[in-house]
């Protein structure tokens, strides 16, 4: 049966791209969150994932209001970037693993998540820049691995509760362990953390929120699960709701013990606190 | 069966809900468009023929005009298509912060690094 290894969370904010393309991983106001990546780039030497299963939430790239969503599983061979609008370097096409995803999408529907699926899907920041920031080699030697985005809808409101989120992350978890394979599975989640972009309160962020949700992940997952959608917003901004993707993540892992072997905090990365969490099942 | 209650306002905050995206549909539909070069430099030629193209209404072409955020927001807009708008304007999240609370930039800026 297929493992998973573990699972990285990680903001996923546009900025980042510009400073990859403009090499500025040492300059002052970048150090702090790119030398958090150290760790886990030592951790995926070891630990050589075959497949990410990454949760994010697409920008307005691929989907638009004229759908939208809530939970959509891609099923394509590749998945491109593309032209959001504001100038960031595209990067190099992802494969996909279409074995994993179909597999997904008959055990999740069988579990009555009501999924959209995606044979053609476009891949916005939200998934490029978290992969680039664990495989900063890509542009030399390629993507080493292959992915399954699970993209969960923060553009429109009404959104899926926290709970909901957690769930649909759990039987993701259970799904892949059941794959009839030898791959070794690493789960993202990317966004957040607390940042508001949107409105007068524009540039609210909630550090004591944000730690505690991070102390959570490791001791107590469910814990933010206990807040409606309208309290997250509250307590972490308009932006920051996107938390739900970092939860879908953590509840892959299932509900056993989990080891934290590297985490880092910093604010502020454009608008936003940045967060990283690597976690794997305590029993490896 | 109960049906959601209506929340108490997050001040400062415009959830974009059913009310805003049937609001904001032609805008974000303009906005949206901007993921392309075509688009971008077709709306630089000439803006008001662009948003009679999209069918903007008059509070969201007069937002557009004037490059007036929260009035884009207040029109409908949801701030991931703006940013598309605030591209091609060279206008990154950090100058629509400002714009939105009425600092400037550095001001902005001082008042995130002051919540680490």
């Amino acid at each position: 049966m297929a493992q998973i290894i573990g699972s990285v969370t990680t903001s996923h904010v546009p900025a980042i791209g510009r400073a990859i393309a403009r090499n500025l991983q040492a300059d002052p106001y970048w150090k702090p969150f790119f030398d958090g990546f150290a760790p886990v780039h030592r951790w995926l030497r070891e630990a050589k994932p075959d497949v990410v299963v990454i949760f994010y939430n697409d920008h307005g790239l691929n989907f638009f209001l004229d759908k939208m969503p809530t939970f959509a599983v891609g099923a394509a061979a590749e998945y491109r970037n593309a032209d959001e609008g504001w100038g960031i370097p595209e990067v190099p096409p992802f494969k996909g693993e279409q074995k994993l995803a179909w597999h997904l999408i008959e055990q999740l529907i069988a579990r009555d998540f009501d999924l959209t699926t995606c044979q053609e899907m476009v891949v916005d920041h939200a998934l490029t820049l978290p992969m680039a920031l664990l495989w900063p080699d890509h542009e030399r030697s390629g993507w080493p691995v292959r992915i399954v985005p699970v993209c969960i809808n923060t553009v429109q409101f009404p959104l899926p509760s926290a709970k909901r989120c957690y769930a649909l992350g759990e039987a993701v978890g259970e799904a892949v362990r059941a794959w009839k394979s030898d791959e070794r599975v690493l789960v993202m989640g990317t966004g957040g953390l607390s940042h508001q972009l949107d409105g007068e309160r524009a540039g609210f962020i909630n550090k004591d929120f944000d730690l505690q949700f991070m102390e959570s992940l490791v001791h107590d997952p469910r814990w933010a699960t206990q807040y409606s959608i309208h309290e997250l917003v509250e307590k972490t901004g308009t932006q920051g709701v996107e938390l739900l993707m970092w939860l879908a993540a953590r509840a892959a892992l299932g509900n056993g013990p989990v080891k934290r072997v590297h985490q880092n905090y910093h604010i502020p990365i454009s608008n936003t606190a940045s967060g990283l969490m690597l976690l794997e099942p305590a029993a490896r | 069966m109960t049906l959601p209650e209506a929340l108490k306002e997050i001040p400062g905050t415009t959830l974009f809900d059913g009310r805003q995206a049937m609001k904001g549909y032609a805008l974000n539909k303009m906005c949206y468009s901007f993921n392309s070069a075509a688009n971008r430099e077709e709306f630089q030629r000439d803006e008001e023929a662009y948003c009679t193209k999209y069918g903007l209404d008059a509070a969201q072409r007069e937002a557009i005009r004037s490059r007036n955020v929260l009035g884009l927001i207040a029109a409908g807009g949801n701030v991931y298509y703006l940013a598309k708008f605030a591209g091609i304007l060279g206008l990154d999240v950090q100058d629509l912060g400002a714009l939105q609370t009425g600092m400037t930039k550095e001001q902005f800026k001082a008042r995130l690094l002051a919540q680490r």
